[in-house]
């Protein structure tokens, strides 16, 4: 055998083509959606007093899925009026009772898991694998982890002892539908509160086939109700003068005008919003993991993370190197149908969406930052948008400083610790921020440094039940999950 | 150890990177959730087969054997579609007799070398020995690192041992086993990788274990080495080849390495000149699993197996 | 011989300033008669505050929890020394010798009791998260910034420190504005706290008309949380204010009196009133 010659060393390319190419392997689970949802009030599905109904249509195809209520003030005084009839015996229920429940719900769930993965994808358009294997399971996991909780409420707080609120308003966002539900639900019930919750209009069919596990566990009825329908629903919701507590996820800008509605009637409130956050990556890093958590911190869920890794901050000295890796890595990221088992990057979640993505990509490009895009094919229908890189970012493009909610990272520069903590708090945002370094003690020094409710080091996008979850400043009020999230569902009495 | 070397091991693996271990078998758990079907399958375990170097390392081994492992690497299968594999990896005296059956075919003769499993003795015998394996008409060396330098931090030795292996190969293809388990850490393994890559041609191994330790070619390890190969390739354009070794026993364990391959290093790695399996067990169940996809019908494992505890 | 009387003034960044605005208004002693001039600051001179805490603010975040303990207990020595004096400033606007009294003892032991939280709160209400992936998660309190404190009117000493000290005691810097009936206490408290080792611009007091500063209050958006007593329309100001900004609120009604003397009045969830909770991910490998 010769001895063998480089083929070609001034290319060093790395072929991603198609010589072994993945067949299409759709999920073939069927989502049992039903043609038409009434809204869940009191145990029961009901029609909506409204008499209307909205189409819920697949963001994968843009086919509809099926037919939403849409309720109005009456429903959701309906929906409030047996939330409150619901609480007087709910919460008196002893707490090793509620956790039963909590616990039987959270098994249902795991039983109907592969159904659920299948209707979130199809309404939602995330991954079939994310929507399986994170969605799904971790809202399993937050009802289990908060049964736990309910009968040992007394261990929280040292000195106070935890009192249910009331009824509580939930509304929740579009990009993780059945896990915010999870989110919320489970605390509020662990604690003793009964709920009156609103889905995203775009993602109601999770909350509603979750209805139906409700009913399967027996819960009383009017413990909670779902209202479904848009933002005039929401502002029902929020305005209903039973409500003891809001809790909203979602935009920023309706999270500030909830905070001002609630202005004066003592209602409680906790906002989980938006985020701009700062992914550091220093020149030490294990730069091959830091590329994955940038990968998984932007694209994870197209984008439509409210925690998000959007501004990517890189040590000067490697931030060539990270750019470079970051191209190559786009190429094996694929971008597609989300009921595939091999889409990385599915569906954007709406029309609007995709139009707002959109405009903030064409004025990053007028603002001058440099565009990279990988070759890749979308489907004809449908909303996608391919997975996006702008390097040569400065600190005030828009691109840097406006939440996109979509799968555009943002790469900046920095030279010192100092600066990257400077650059990273400059937002009126505080929601996460991630830290990749081999140096143990820079790790604690930059995750004091920065404001920011979750810091993840050599990680990036890492969610559990019993980790609290929430933000700084602009980003949010409270927390959710862990022991700290109890606290923002209940009033805390002097121990006598 | 020394303070010279100390800095040494140190320097190299500033040189290289770290890898963070939770990372890596993060991303290779993402690998296992590719769906692998139809004709992507198909193909798939036939590349597979085709990287197959089917080993057999017993002090037991006889010309016999060794017969009937060249025969089953030139012909998997009665079914002609199934390829040959990519070598059969044999001890040292072993060589000459696989010789008889193999040369003129595709097929190639490996051998492990230099006092393989151990490493430990002296250089000049295992040089000896991999100019023996040579002149028998091996094809390949396999050789293992000098675990106990490289520990110690005596790197230049490590590297210096590797560059005498290689010159006694002449223009046979070399391939290099870090022995993973025994450098324990991804941190090491990258290092190691990188120490070997250094002096390795175009076209030589780097592999990841020599099947006679308590752990071999993980998901984790074989990660940490594409990596490395690629980044060494994006330095200097020398495309070294990729051979993880032991423990990959299931059509299903090959496809997840193969789909890391074609993930990391792209479309030019997937060929047996740049990536192989070292395994003994996995043939048979690559064919099985072919036979399967051809007729529809699971197969029982004992037709393609010589196990005799098959159930 | 006449008096040499006391200008007062408000202590603001450690220095004893009068209003930008050179505003001030006349109190009288509990017998009717002049007794001095107060500041009425404006919305520059809270700003000038702000600016102010926010320079104290990283100084005092990160100084080791024994050390803020020991500062603290230091002011209650000053409270002490002069504890009399106090006493007399309370009873000023008529309220009696031994409920005066009975206010600056209170205050006193507030002050000690938040002393010794310094070092144990983040014990309490911090936390390691037992995750199901392989990351070490933990979980510890940091303060806010910088807290807005409208103090109520009754109990001017007692009423202001139980919403100033959780705050501080928790590493953030505080901006007050004190009783608007009876705001000379705090001009007392400013001189005793700058004979404390608190250092300047950690706390910050400002005397002038709630009206008049509740809406900079609301809106400022360097205030990261606000602590006010107040009533229905304040609060509700208080509150549409602050959403643009998305402050931590902490509100206490007017109308219905609050027993500052309570032992619920103090303690750790006061504290944890004005602290978010970070939480940190790391894996754990070799």
């Amino acid at each position: 055998m010769p001895v063998k010659k480089s083929t070609c060393p001034a290319a060093r390319e790395l072929l991603f083509g198609d010589l072994w190419e993945y067949d299409p392997a759709p999920e073939s689970a069927p989502a049992f959606i039903e043609p038409r949802y009434g809204l869940f009030i009191n145990g029961k599905f009901v029609a909506p007093k409204t008499k209307k109904y909205f189409d819920s249509i697949s963001p994968r195809n843009e086919e509809k899925l099926s037919e939403i209520a849409l309720a109005g003030a009456a429903d959701v005084d309906a929906a409030y009026q047996a939330a409150s009839a619901a609480f007087t015996s709910w919460s008196k229920l002893p707490g090793t009772e509620r956790a039963k429940y909590l616990f039987r719900i959270a098994r249902l769930l795991q039983d109907r898991a592969r159904e659920f993965a299948v209707a979130e994808t199809l309404d939602g358009g995330k991954p079939i694998t994310e929507s399986r294997d994170f969605d799904v399971p971790m809202a399993a996991a937050h009802f289990f982890y908060h049964a736990g909780w309910a009968d040992k409420l007394g261990y929280v707080t040292p000195g106070r002892k935890l009192t249910p609120l009331g009824v509580v308003g939930q509304i929740i966002p579009w990009n993780f539908p059945l896990l915010m539900l999870a989110w919320k639900l489970a605390p509020a019930l662990a604690t003793g509160n009964t709920v009156v919750l609103k889905p995203a209009e775009t993602t109601s069919i999770t909350a509603l086939k979750f209805a139906s596990i409700l009913q399967d566990a027996g819960l009383p009825p009017g413990v909670v109700n779902i209202v479904t329908g848009a933002g005039e629903t929401g502002a029902a919701v929020v305005n209903h003068p039973l409500a003891a507590k809001i809790a909203f996820t979602g935009s920023t800008e309706v999270g500030k005008s909830i905070q001002r509605a609630l202005a004066g009637t003592g209602k409680r409130l906790t906002l989980e919003l938006g985020g701009k956050t700062a992914n550091i990556i220093f020149e030490d890093a294990p730069l091959d993991q830091a590329v994955e958590g940038i990968i998984n911190g932007i694209f994870f869920n197209q984008g439509h993370v409210c925690c998000a890794g959007s501004r990517l901050l890189v040590q000067e000295s490697v931030a060539g190197q990270i750019l470079s890796k970051l191209k190559i890595r786009l190429k094996s990221l694929r971008t597609g149908d989300p009921l595939d088992k091999n889409t990385d990057v599915g569906a954007i979640n709406s029309q609007a969406q995709l139009d707002r993505i959109r405009e903030l990509v064409a004025c990053g490009v007028a603002e001058g930052a440099e565009l990279y895009q990988p070759d890749c094919e979308l489907p004809k229908k449908g909303f996608y948008f391919p997975p996006t890189l702008f390097s040569k970012v400065a600190m005030s493009h828009r691109i840097a400083r406006d939440e996109i909610f979509g799968p555009v990272l943002s790469i900046l520069t920095f030279r010192t610790p100092e600066e990257a903590g400077e650059k990273a708090n400059n937002t009126c945002y505080g929601l996460s921020a991630g830290v990749w370094t081999d140096k143990g003690s820079r790790i604690l020094k930059m995750s004091a440094a920065l404001k920011a409710g979750i810091v993840w080091a050599n990680s990036f996008n890492k969610f559990d039940p019993a980790s609290p979850f929430g933000g700084y400043r602009e980003s949010g009020l409270g927390r959710e999950g862990g022991k700290q999230g109890l606290l923002d569902y209940a009033n805390l009495i002097q121990v006598p | 150890m020394s303070t010279r070397n100390f800095h040494a091991l140190r320097g190299l693996l500033n040189d290289v990177g770290a890898v963070d271990q939770v990372g890596i078998d993060e991303r290779v758990a993402k690998f296992a959730t590719r769906s692998i079907k139809k004709n992507a399958k198909v193909f798939g375990l036939k590349l597979a087969v085709t990287m197959v170097d089917l080993t057999t390392l017993e002090g037991k081994d006889t010309p016999g054997k060794i017969a009937s492992l060249c025969q089953k690497a030139l012909r998997p299968h009665d079914a002609t579609d199934i390829p040959p594999t990519a070598a059969v990896c044999v001890y040292p005296s072993m060589v000459k007799h696989a010789a008889k059956h193999l040369r003129g075919t595709p097929v190639k003769i490996a051998s492990v070398a230099a006092a393989f499993p151990s490493s430990q003795t002296p250089l000049r015998t295992r040089i000896a020995e991999v100019r023996a394996a040579v002149a028998d008409g091996a094809d390949e060396i396999d050789m293992v690192i000098n675990r106990g330098a490289f520990l110690a931090g005596e790197l230049q030795l490590v590297q210096d041992e590797i560059s005498a292996v290689l010159e006694a190969c002449g223009d046979r293809t070399l391939k290099v086993i870090l022995e993973t388990s025994e450098l324990e850490t991804y941190d090491n393994i990258r290092a190691a990788s990188f120490l070997a890559m250094r002096v390795l041609r175009p076209g030589d191994f780097i592999k990841t274990s020599t099947g006679k330790t308590s752990a071999n070619a993980t998901p984790g390890n074989n990660q940490v080495m594409l990596e490395a190969i690629r980044d060494h390739f994006l330095a200097t354009g020398i495309e070294i080849a990729m051979k993880p070794a032991g423990g990959i026993r299931t059509a299903k364990q090959a496809l997840h390495f193969l789909v890391a391959v074609k993930e990391t290093l792209g479309d030019a790695w997937l060929t047996n000149t740049r990536y192989r399996f070292g395994a003994s067990a996995l043939l048979n169940d690559l064919v099985r699993q072919l036979v399967k996809e051809k007729t529809g019908a699971y197969q029982a494992p004992y037709t393609f197996s010589e196990s005799s505890s098959a159930y | 011989m006449l008096k040499i009387t006391k200008t007062p003034k408000c202590y603001v960044g450690g220095s004893f300033i009068r209003s930008e605005s050179g505003r001030v208004a006349p109190i009288k002693d509990a017998s009717g008669a002049f007794f001095a001039n107060i500041p009425l600051c404006t919305r520059k001179d809270l700003r000038n505050a702000v600016e102010a805490a926010a320079k104290a603010g990283p100084g005092w975040a990160t100084r080791n929890a024994y050390n803020r303990g020991q500062v603290l207990y230091r002011l209650a020595e000053m409270l002490e020394a002069r504890a009399a004096e106090m006493s007399d400033a309370i009873s000023l606007s008529g309220i009696s010798k031994k409920d005066a009294n009975r206010e600056v003892r209170a205050s006193i032991e507030r002050v000690v009791h938040y002393a010794g939280w310094t070092d144990k709160f983040q014990a309490l209400l911090g936390s390691v998260n037992p995750v199901a992936s392989s990351h070490f998660n933990f979980t510890v309190t940091e303060p806010m910034g910088i807290i807005g404190v409208v103090a109520p009117d009754e109990k001017p000493l007692l009423g202001l420190l139980s919403l100033v000290l959780p705050a501080i005691t928790g590493g953030n810097t505080a901006v007050a504005l004190a009783s608007g009936t009876q705001p000379y206490p705090s001009i007392l408290l400013g001189e005793m706290l700058a004979t404390s080792d608190l250092p300047r611009g950690v706390v910050n007091l400002l005397t002038g008309r709630r009206d008049e500063l509740i809406p900079t209050f609301a809106t400022h958006a360097h205030l990261r949380g606000l602590a006010a007593v107040g009533n229905l329309d304040e609060r509700k100001a208080l509150q549409i204010g602050a959403s643009d900004s998305v402050k931590r609120l902490k509100l206490i009604p007017s109308e219905t009196p609050t027993d500052w003397f309570a032992e619920n009045a103090q303690g750790l969830y006061e504290i944890r009133d004005h602290l978010e909770a970070k939480t940190t991910w790391h894996p754990i490998g070799a």
